[in-house]
């Protein structure tokens, strides 16, 4: 298993160094807060953003349940996967043909910002030094070009937030602090991993950044994570069982 | 990009039933309505709406009025709702009568409620539904536009759209009967005939304004030789302008009523004439407002039923027509129900060539006349017909391929492209689909 050769190399050299090297130059202040970040606030933060998915979702299960139960009886699970295949695939709607270049950056957004922090080795150690859990990891390098293209991606939804007329109408400040949460956690991520200065605020700040992210989907529209399946799937089965016509 | 040149001065349109109905309204009352809408009778789909959209104007381009007005951001999807809807939602109700008057404004005649935009969303977000739901509002504070609340109002009064009294219709009918045996002596338009196989329903201004289209669905039905009938009551109207007004109540009056005169007659199917929104109400929205998933009685919209006489060989085509003609998908028949396939057949059978406008399909383009937006009248016709320039550039395009002739099997799609027809000097003929069956069709000598 080539990860386990990695791992332990990686456990000997880059992970702890730096570890250690907090705790014996730079002071009890900064490894406390580090102690602290990726324990028991970490904890707090993954219990926040499961329970909190879970909560949002059974609360809008029983909403339905309570008001609005004629939603089950359109849902059609032939057309809800037709309707949302069709809308996770590049280039397979009207729409996304119309947008290419945002087609292709809000697709390589999304699949790397999912992607690099689950299989990125760093975060691996993590899991296997606390749960005695690994995987297989992707190579630093392409987990780089991969931080590169969250933040890349950022940066372009940001100009098109501000100068394009019909995405600037419906913009608020809500929407510029949710692309800073989704993008913080990537650019101190980044900066920590070059570790050209400030390493250790910057790892505590990626820590940080992380778990704020992971506390903000349920609980802000970072909830379209939760929800689009849904309603992508309600409207495919409307298109596909009433209307009989195309939603893609 | 450059400031678009022309910036078109906003005229103020005066609706008076915006007006004394926003003078009526109190503080109090705003905020009540509004949080009884938004807390008790919607429920989980607003909440996934509203919670989900990301705000990033992908639905723009879906709308003809965005498109038609140089991309401005007041006139999308999106940009309506918030101009409406989340402010409600952020001010918890504290919004107001001059807000109520611009929502209603905005809710009724700036957009058709076609759904166009849920196929652009990538969420399947539907902001016509959000829509309908500031018009509920707007419904029970009292302020809707004046003409559309007008039949609102006739259908309260004489279940049917144009006022039109009971022995008015039955009148009409006879009238058309008597007229049409000057070209087939024994036909008939059977009235209240139990055990019929189908009862026709039309919309009020067929009797009102265009009785020659009951004529036409005569000669259809009884050279086809289709064992129907017409109700002589109330119910015999299919249209439905509560459902736009935001009246569910009477909407389902309206509906029960008409499904209940089916099932009095003791028909098989409710055929019914070239409408869109008709469709839309008795398929989608008024037989929900029931409680029936599908319609109790199974409906079948023209389209559909010329292509079942067509495919079965009951209608037989003599000469088919001959000018090439482009086909006008109405939203309420073809996205909302799936007959643009059959549509076209109907309309290869019956015509010579067909050229295709683009987009078409469930894609086509909404003619800005439906969702009720027509109906609000007069003070809003200019506004319907330069929120559809697109439509018009669509139009310019087909003809230019040498459509001559336009069919639109829609009511409101005929009289809004009528108007857009005529204010950007298009210049073709627009017929409906039984107009050119019934010129094309074998008829006894």
């Amino acid at each position: 298993m080539i990860h386990f050769k990695r791992l332990n190399d990686l456990l000997s050299r880059k992970y702890w160094a730096p570890v250690s090297a907090v705790k014996e130059h730079k002071g009890e202040a900064m490894n406390t807060l580090y102690n602290f970040v990726s324990g028991p606030l970490a904890w707090v933060a993954f219990i926040i953003f499961f329970v909190g998915c879970l909560y949002r979702l059974i609360r809008i299960l029983v909403l339905v349940h309570k008001k609005e139960k004629y939603i089950y009886t359109y849902m059609s699970w032939k057309y809800s996967f037709r309707s949302i295949l069709h809308w996770v695939i590049p280039f397979a709607t009207v729409n996304w043909r119309k947008h290419p270049v945002l087609t292709i950056v809000t697709f390589a957004f999304h699949i790397c910002l999912i992607i690099t922090p689950i299989f990125l080795l760093s975060h691996i150690i993590l899991w296997d030094e606390s749960w005695s859990v690994s995987w297989w990891s992707l190579p630093d390098s392409l987990v780089q070009a991969m931080t590169l293209i969250v933040i890349g991606s950022c940066i372009f939804f940001l100009i098109r937030r501000l100068i394009s007329p019909e995405v600037q109408y419906v913009t608020f400040a809500s929407d510029y602090i949710i692309l800073a949460i989704v993008a913080a956690p990537f650019v101190t991520g980044f900066m920590s991993y070059y570790q050209w200065f400030g390493y250790q605020v910057f790892t505590i700040l990626h820590i940080l950044s992380g778990e704020i992210m992971l506390i903000a989907i349920p609980f802000t529209r970072l909830s379209h994570m939760l929800f689009s399946p849904l309603t992508r799937a309600y409207m495919g089965s409307e298109f596909g069982g009433v209307r009989h016509a195309r939603d893609w | 990009m450059a400031e678009p040149a022309k910036k078109v001065e906003e005229k103020k349109i005066i609706d008076e039933g915006l007006e004394m109905g926003t003078e009526k309204l109190t503080q109090d009352r705003i905020e009540n309505v509004i949080n009884r809408v938004l807390k008790g009778e919607s429920g989980a789909r607003l909440k996934a709406y509203v919670d989900t959209c990301i705000h990033c104007g992908l639905c723009s381009e879906a709308c003809h009025y965005y498109l038609s007005q140089d991309n401005d951001p007041r006139w999308s999807p999106v940009g309506k709702v918030k101009q409406t809807l989340w402010e409600m939602i952020k001010k918890k109700g504290k919004v107001s009568p001059d807000f109520i008057k611009r929502a209603a404004e905005i809710a009724s005649t700036e957009c058709n409620l076609c759904k166009r935009c849920a196929m652009y969303c990538p969420f399947g977000i539907d902001i016509a539904y959000m829509m309908l739901v500031v018009r509920r509002i707007n419904h029970l504070l009292g302020v809707t536009p004046l003409y559309i609340q007008d039949t609102a109002h006739s259908h309260a009064a004489t279940f049917n759209q144009m006022w039109v009294k009971d022995d008015e219709w039955i009148d009409t009918l006879q009238w058309q009967e008597e007229e049409a045996q000057g070209e087939i002596p024994t036909l008939r338009i059977p009235l209240e005939k139990e055990g019929a196989d189908i009862m026709y329903s039309v919309i009020g201004p067929e009797p009102k304004f265009q009785a020659q289209l009951i004529y036409q669905a005569a000669v259809i039905m009884d050279v086809a030789g289709v064992n129907w009938t017409m109700p002589a009551t109330p119910g015999w109207d299919n249209s439905d302008m509560a459902m736009f007004t935001g009246d569910n109540e009477i909407m389902g009056r309206l509906k029960r009523a008409h499904f209940e005169t089916a099932a009095r007659l003791r028909v098989k199917k409710i055929v019914m004439g070239e409408c869109g929104h008709a469709f839309r109400s008795v398929y989608d929205v008024g037989n929900r407002w029931l409680g029936w998933r599908m319609p109790p009685i199974p409906v079948v919209h023209a389209i559909e039923f010329y292509y079942n006489l067509l495919k079965e060989g009951r209608i037989k085509i003599a000469k088919k027509f001959e000018e090439a003609v482009t086909l006008n998908d109405p939203c309420n028949v073809s996205r909302g129900g799936g007959l643009h396939d059959k549509a076209r057949y109907v309309v290869n059978a019956i015509c010579e060539s067909l050229v295709e406008m683009h987009p078409n399909r469930e894609y086509n383009y909404c003619c800005c006349a439906g969702g009720g937006v027509i109906n609000c009248g007069p003070p809003y016709k200019m506004k319907r017909v330069e929120g559809n320039r697109i439509k018009a550039e669509q139009l310019f395009a087909a003809k230019a391929r040498g459509a001559k002739v336009l069919i639109a099997p829609c009511h409101n799609c005929h009289s809004g492209l009528e108007d857009i027809n005529h204010h950007y000097g298009l210049g073709m003929e627009i017929k409906f689909i039984g107009d050119i069956l019934y010129e094309a069709m074998e008829k006894p000598a």
